[in-house]
């Protein structure tokens, strides 16, 4: 069933097409900054987008800023959100679970392609980044060095671990979106309504992150450390917030995927 | 084959089920007759583990439902409530994808969806998207997936919609020819001449209840008339004087309980007959007097 949702997964044109278009924004931020050389101001904008002037291989890191705002998270509660309400709303979900495919065994394929989704996404605009920053943007007066977020200088190769480490810390926050558009699209039968209940959850949470008067709750916002992987980039790195974001994603994937089980395994299919 | 005990399925106070003991004889053809919105869905829906009884015992092939389900799917195959398909794909990969899902054999899976489109009449279907199928098209496919792994019982909720003429005659001989193999058929349906040519059981839903559940040829037991056309109509009516029930034109309704011997009287009379039968009644009649309106027509409300 893994196989079949992958499948599934890699036959539709929307996957390519979403990738594509996560690819081709930071592409085409990448070109207008080659051609005007005109960097954002410190602190203004996406994260790194003045740092690659001086060294494009630090565009990756760049690109992901760009995209993890609202591109990435909205693609993934698309892909989340039709799981299970897709199959509803073209009339598929009665006849594999008639098949019959076990509820629970759907859900783990869905999610594991959801989870192939959401790496293959990332790495997608990482590699892409690494490329067009490579190719377009100069690669530093020092070489391979680039300068840290926090001032000392890192070599090429602890640049490359980082971006990885960042890869994976971003994709774990998106599961966590992922996860909570699957249960929705467990909920409903329409995926364009699981997905924006997605999307709805990630802005309210915005929302309170912004807001001093809901600091209490702040620490358990599922987007409160989605910044956090920037400290991958620092010297030496900052890991309190990025364990904390590993927590509290790991802690949302688990409870909405038992609740989303929760739901599925005993509802009627009858659409 | 499928034997059902006070089921029973509510969705909030509306009952859409209601105390249901059906019984499908194994290696019949039977047919689920009754108006729209009448719980023939549901009822399906429910053999197949989709919807929850609220109440009620299931058993299918022998074994408890929804228990031991997983046991059963495999041996079942079902078209509910129309034909589905991923319209991006081909007709061919979409059932490739659906057999994959079941834990099949997938050193057989091409000849398996090779045949179950040869045998709906898709063997020469082409890699077009299910998109562009015709309703038609979709019909058989959504047949072709039913059959995918020879099942022993086949469920199919209106089998021949959106079929022409030819293609409801097609599917008919299929199904009879599948059910000759030993598969066992329940065919919901609200065309009576559809069950009627197809079924040799037929259970009548109304309201959620199963009104009538027997052979199709109890059903239509004989009326105790004989009916006849002869061009000797008013010699005829004077004849059996009293026992014509009914004249219209040249054809005669006579309460008589043996059509061969009436027939030797009016012969013996010298009188001709072009046409004579035992009138029976027909699944309309039956159903007619065992339901009500259906669930779709909504009466004004008197003041």
């Amino acid at each position: 069933m893994i196989l079949v949702e992958l499948e599934k997964l890699a036959r539709r044109p929307r996957t390519w097409v979403s990738v594509g278009l996560l690819c081709l924004l930071p592409a085409a931020v990448a070109v207008l900054l080659a051609t005007t050389r005109v960097g954002t101001a410190a602190g203004e904008g996406p994260a790194f987008l003045s740092a690659v002037l001086a060294n494009g291989s630090l565009f990756p890191a760049a690109a992901l800023a760009i995209v993890l705002p609202l591109f990435l998270p909205v693609a993934v509660a698309v892909v989340g959100g039709d799981s299970v309400a897709g199959e509803a709303s073209v009339g598929m979900l009665r006849y594999l679970v008639a098949r019959p495919v076990g509820r629970t065994r759907l859900l783990v394929a869905k999610l594991v392609a959801l989870t192939a989704f959401v790496v293959a996404a990332v790495v997608a605009v990482v590699v892409s980044g690494y490329l067009v920053g490579v190719l377009l943007l100069p690669t530093g007066p020092g070489g391979d060095v680039v300068t840290s977020v926090s001032g000392p200088a890192l070599s090429g190769g602890q640049v490359a671990l980082r971006i990885c480490a960042a890869t994976g810390y971003i994709a774990l926050s998106m599961l966590g979106v992922g996860t909570i558009a699957l249960f929705l699209s467990t909920v409903t039968d329409s995926a364009l309504g699981a997905t924006l209940g997605a999307i709805a959850a990630l802005v309210a949470s915005q929302l309170f992150v912004a807001l001093d008067a809901a600091s209490a709750i702040r620490p358990y916002l599922p987007t409160r450390y989605w910044l956090a992987w920037i400290d991958f980039f620092r010297e030496p790195i900052l890991w309190r917030d990025i364990e904390r974001g590993l927590g509290i994603q790991a802690v949302y994937v688990a409870v909405f995927l038992g609740l989303a089980w929760a739901n599925f395994a005993t509802k009627d299919v009858t659409t | 084959m499928i034997e059902t005990c006070g089921l029973t399925k509510r969705y909030g106070h509306l009952t859409a089920v209601d105390d249901v003991a059906l019984s499908v004889p194994d290696g019949s053809r039977f047919g689920l007759l009754g108006p729209n919105g009448s719980g023939k869905t549901t009822l399906i829906r429910m053999l197949l583990g989709l919807v929850f009884a609220t109440s009620g015992e299931i058993t299918l092939l022998g074994r408890p439902v929804p228990r031991r389900l997983r046991e059963v799917l495999p041996d079942v195959g079902a078209l509910v409530e129309g034909p589905a398909a991923y319209g991006h794909l081909s007709g061919r990969a979409n059932l490739r994808l659906l057999d994959a899902a079941g834990r099949s054999s997938r050193a057989t899976r091409r000849r398996r969806v090779d045949e179950a489109l040869d045998r709906v009449g898709l063997g020469g279907i082409d890699h077009r998207p299910v998109r562009a199928y015709s309703l038609g098209m979709r019909q058989r496919l959504g047949l072709a997936a039913a059959l995918l792994r020879a099942p022993r019982l086949l469920v199919l909720d209106e089998p021949t919609n959106g079929l022409d003429p030819q293609g409801i005659h097609e599917i008919r001989e299929l199904l009879r020819e599948v059910n000759a193999a030993g598969t066992t058929l329940l065919v919901s349906s609200h065309l009576l001449a559809e069950v009627e040519q197809l079924c040799t059981w037929v259970g009548i839903m109304d309201h959620g209840r199963l009104v009538r559940q027997d052979e199709l040829a109890t059903l239509r037991a004989l009326t105790g008339r004989v009916v006849l056309r002869t061009p000797d109509a008013d010699r005829v009516v004077a004849l059996l004087d009293g026992r014509v029930e009914h004249r219209a034109g040249d054809r005669l309704a006579v309460r008589h309980a043996d059509a061969a011997a009436l027939n030797a009287h009016l012969v013996g009379e010298g009188l001709r007959v072009t046409e004579l039968a035992p009138e029976r009644r027909t699944l309309e009649q039956v159903v007619l007097a065992a339901t009500g309106a259906g669930a779709d027509h909504i009466a004004t409300e008197s003041q």
